[in-house]
């Protein structure tokens, strides 16, 4: 045991008393390349995708809100375009959801985690932050001077201003959120008004702060310590996924570009510049290997490119490529070509299956019916015995019209000759085997029934039917069972 | 733990703590991590003090905000209450046979009704309101002293052969066995007509032999045919339905015996809306029958008060 205690690393420089570590901040610098192009591109459709989405109309008629993506909560209704969803169709949310998860995969063991370094919000909103950053304070000296400099009135300004901007997109990330959730035009015009719901400012207030904080000041170590996501990617990558690579067999060891000059065998094609560092938006050195602040975005690699263009070597010292690559390239193979990695078995069979559900989504969206009818039978007490030794049962039907129009229904018994059955709006000697209603534009309704069988019935199943009499015909029924008294011999 | 020690690469000490060959590096914690769970700290001590938190022997600490679920509950009963009191003000103002012609009001009355039946009334009618032997099914068709909202709610406001109330529903079936009224086998006659009545039995020289007694004693309050009286509360005994039960020892025990069932006056102990809104659900259940204005109106009728035909004196 002394013996190991005896080994001293030469590293220790200060004391590790500490009870916590302070932030480095990160300084990235400003990058152009393909990479980073993609990523603006990235950046541009999804933050309008975001921004722009609650301001697209719809037109459903009369009976249904004109927006073009509701999720109507108070109604519990969700609209998509031409596509509106009931509660009880939840499954599609469900399946879009799982459709999400499995297409996550699809991309993770395709291209790495590319979704962590293009299209996460986080990274989406840390990058447009950046860029603020940029925009008032100057690259990535200008901003690390500026950090150093002892707070005075030019700080002060720049930081208020810096903030000011911060809290301006914040504020209207978080009010966007809302207008999902209501009618935009007018919700926006109420929360101005000040007559928007408590729950409106609340929501835009949370958020606001939320987008402020994390995206202003959290940024990478939302990526580090706080998402679950890049625990669950490093074990979904293998050997086979492609990451982004300092390729050490080419890299190392690194010398100067003088040093390089005088003693070419003896370096290898890394000038130890620091390019890919400075742009790194999570501040890591990536010629240490993968590592888990490293969120795929490729930024190091346009950096690195272009060092290896101006010193005249091949680009690609950094590069998306996969571990197996690396060896065999390492061990003097040619490297294959990147599109071969992405068509592995492990990305085809979550394809497969990602384009499985998509397809059952599809046909259940095509073939779903827009009435429905649910019945639910009385349990307590099961039947009724009638004065003139008839048997009754009560059932609730649940009967929904889910187009946004009113639509005339006939429920209808089939099975239990000689019964009939009334509803509690009725008078019992309208009691029919089939009766009329007209339902409401996208409306559920719970109507409480009674079947009277005569005297001497004994329990059985039958069927409620429903069906529409317009020209659609749309048709739905529900099993339902009767319950009488045993048969006395 | 004596496993410390200092890791080469990193320069770092590690926990000291060793699984499958893994090792923890004792890194600091971020900073604004460290300060979060400062701040649960902070919280957790306000909580404590604000709020009741600690278990002590005889009671806990009360908090300096003085609250309590108990007082939580009372507020929102209150607001509750206050939230009710006009359409309660709007119950009390419509006479019970009115309710159906407004289907909001009536609505209400019966989720109102439906609550107070959970609390007063299924010890005995049950909780679905089927009853029990000797404790009459609400949800039939079959009424002893009628099923029309009026008569429910007197019902329900002044019992059945409740002591004390002036007005209570009374009837009195004579216990014709005890009191040497009829012999046993004349009981037996009877109880065979009694059963043919209800076609639970086919006509015999018994039935025949009671169909006389019965005309004798029993038609004066069950009718000549054996359908009842809702004015004497006398049951239907050509009907499916049996309070008790339609087997031979059971009409033999009632006319042994009589049977004297007894229901509380609820005018007693719940205010007249809460009876309202109950006699509008029994009224729902499925056997409640229409109310029918009385033919002749006249003022005086009007002026006199309703349905107390068997007023007991
Ligand atoms: S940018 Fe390229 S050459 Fe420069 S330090 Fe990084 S890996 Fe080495
Ligand atoms: S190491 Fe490269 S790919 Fe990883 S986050 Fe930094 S810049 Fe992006």
């Amino acid at each position: 045991m002394s013996q190991i205690e005896t080994i001293v690393p030469a590293r220790k420089a200060k004391p590790r008393e500490q009870l916590y570590a302070k932030r480095e901040p990160v300084f990235n610098k400003r990058i152009d390349g393909p990479f980073r192009r993609f990523k603006w591109l990235v950046m541009a459709v999804t933050l309008a995708i975001y921004y722009v989405t609650p301001w697209l109309r719809w037109d459903r008629g009369a009976y249904a809100p004109d927006q073009a993506v509701l999720i109507d909560l108070a109604h519990r209704r969700f609209y998509m375009f031409g596509i509106e969803i009931w509660p009880h169709e939840f499954y599609f949310v469900a399946g879009l959801l799982i459709m999400a998860g499995i297409g996550l995969f699809i991309v993770t063991s395709a291209v790495g985690r590319a979704w962590c370094g293009y299209a996460c919000p986080q990274t989406v909103w840390t990058d447009l932050f950046q860029h603020v950053d940029r925009f008032i304070d100057g690259d990535r000296n200008a901003r690390m001077r500026l950090h150093k400099a002892p707070w005075g009135p030019a700080k002060i300004a720049r930081r208020t201003v810096k903030w000011a901007i911060y809290l301006a997109i914040s504020f209207v990330t978080g009010g966007a959120w809302i207008l999902y959730f209501a009618d935009a035009p007018s919700l926006f015009r109420a929360f101005f008004a000040g007559d928007a719901p408590a729950v409106a400012y609340g929501t835009v207030a949370v958020l606001t702060f939320t987008t402020f904080w994390l995206g202003g000041f959290m940024r990478e170590q939302v990526c580090v310590y706080m998402c679950p996501w890049p625990r669950i990617q490093t074990a979904m990558l293998d050997e086979k996924s492609l990451i982004v690579t300092y390729k050490q067999w080419r890299g190392e060891p690194r010398g100067s570009v003088k040093q390089a000059e005088k003693n070419p065998l003896a370096f290898g094609d890394c000038i130890d510049c620091n390019q890919c560092v400075a742009v790194c938006p999570t501040g890591i050195d990536i010629r240490e290997g993968a590592q888990i602040g490293c969120i795929t975005c490729a930024l190091c690699i346009d950096a690195c490119d272009r060092v290896m263009k101006q010193i005249g070597r091949p680009r690609g010292l950094i590069d998306y490529a996969t571990l197996e690559d690396c060896e065999r390239e390492a061990a003097g193979q040619p490297a294959r070509p990147v599109w071969k990695a992405l068509l592995h078995a492990r990305t085809l069979i979550y394809l497969g299956v990602w384009g499985a559900i998509g397809f059952a989504l599809l046909f259940a969206l095509g073939t779903r019916a827009r009435i429905d009818i649910s019945v639910a039978q009385d349990r307590n007490p099961p039947f009724m015995m009638m004065s003139d030794g008839s048997v009754r049962n009560g059932y609730t039907i649940k009967l929904r019209n889910m187009q946004s129009r009113p639509r005339v229904m006939e429920i209808a018994m089939e099975g239990l000759p000689g019964a009939s059955m009334w509803t509690d709006e009725m008078p019992r000697s309208a009691a029919a085997r089939k009766i009329r209603r007209t339902l409401a534009a996208d409306t559920v309704e719970n109507l409480r029934t009674y079947v009277i069988a005569p005297p001497g019935a004994a329990a059985r199943d039958f069927t409620f039917h429903l069906r529409t009499l317009d020209e659609e015909r749309e048709e739905d029924s529900s099993e339902a069972h009767f319950d009488a008294p045993e048969a006395t011999p | 733990m004596a496993n410390k020690r200092v890791d080469e690469p990193t320069g770092v000490e590690t926990v000291g703590h060793e699984w499958d060959g893994i090792e923890e590096l004792n890194n600091p914690l971020p900073r604004w991590w460290l300060w979060t769970f400062y701040a649960t700290i902070v919280f957790a001590v306000g909580y404590c003090v604000a709020y009741p938190a600690w278990p002590l022997v005889e009671k806990g600490t009360e908090g300096v905000l003085g609250w309590t679920s108990r007082g939580q509950l009372a507020k929102e009963i209150q607001a509750e209450n206050s939230r009710k009191a006009p359409l309660l003000a709007a119950l009390s103002q419509i006479p019970v046979e009115r309710l159906p012609q407004n289907g909001a009001n009536m609505r209400a009355a019966i989720a109102g009704g439906q609550a107070a039946f959970k609390v007063n009334c299924v010890q005995c009618h049950g909780s679905g309101a089927a009853g029990f032997k000797g404790y009459p099914n609400l949800n039939d068709d079959d009424w002893l002293w009628g099923g029309d909202l009026k008569a429910i709610e007197y019902t329900i406001t002044h019992g059945i052969r409740q002591p004390g109330d002036k007005q209570t529903r009374f009837s009195l079936m004579p216990a014709f066995g005890r009191d040497g009224l009829l012999t046993g086998p004349q009981i037996q006659d009877v109880v065979s007509h009694v059963r043919t009545l209800s076609r639970l039995e086919k006509p015999s020289a018994s039935s025949r032999r009671g169909a006389a007694i019965f005309a004798e004693q029993c038609a004066s309050c069950h009718g000549v045919d054996g359908k009842g009286s809702r004015e004497f509360g006398a049951p239907d005994l050509a009907d499916a339905i049996w309070l008790y039960g339609g087997d031979r020892a059971t009409l033999t025990e009632t006319l042994t015996n009589s049977r004297q069932g007894v229901m509380p006056a609820w005018g007693q102990r719940l205010d007249p809306v809460t009876i309202k809104m109950l006699a509008a659900y029994v009224h729902s259940l499925g056997g409640g029958e229409a109310f029918v204005e009385p033919a002749a109106a006249t003022a005086d009728a009007a002026a006199a008060p309703a349905g107390q035909a068997n007023e007991p004196d």
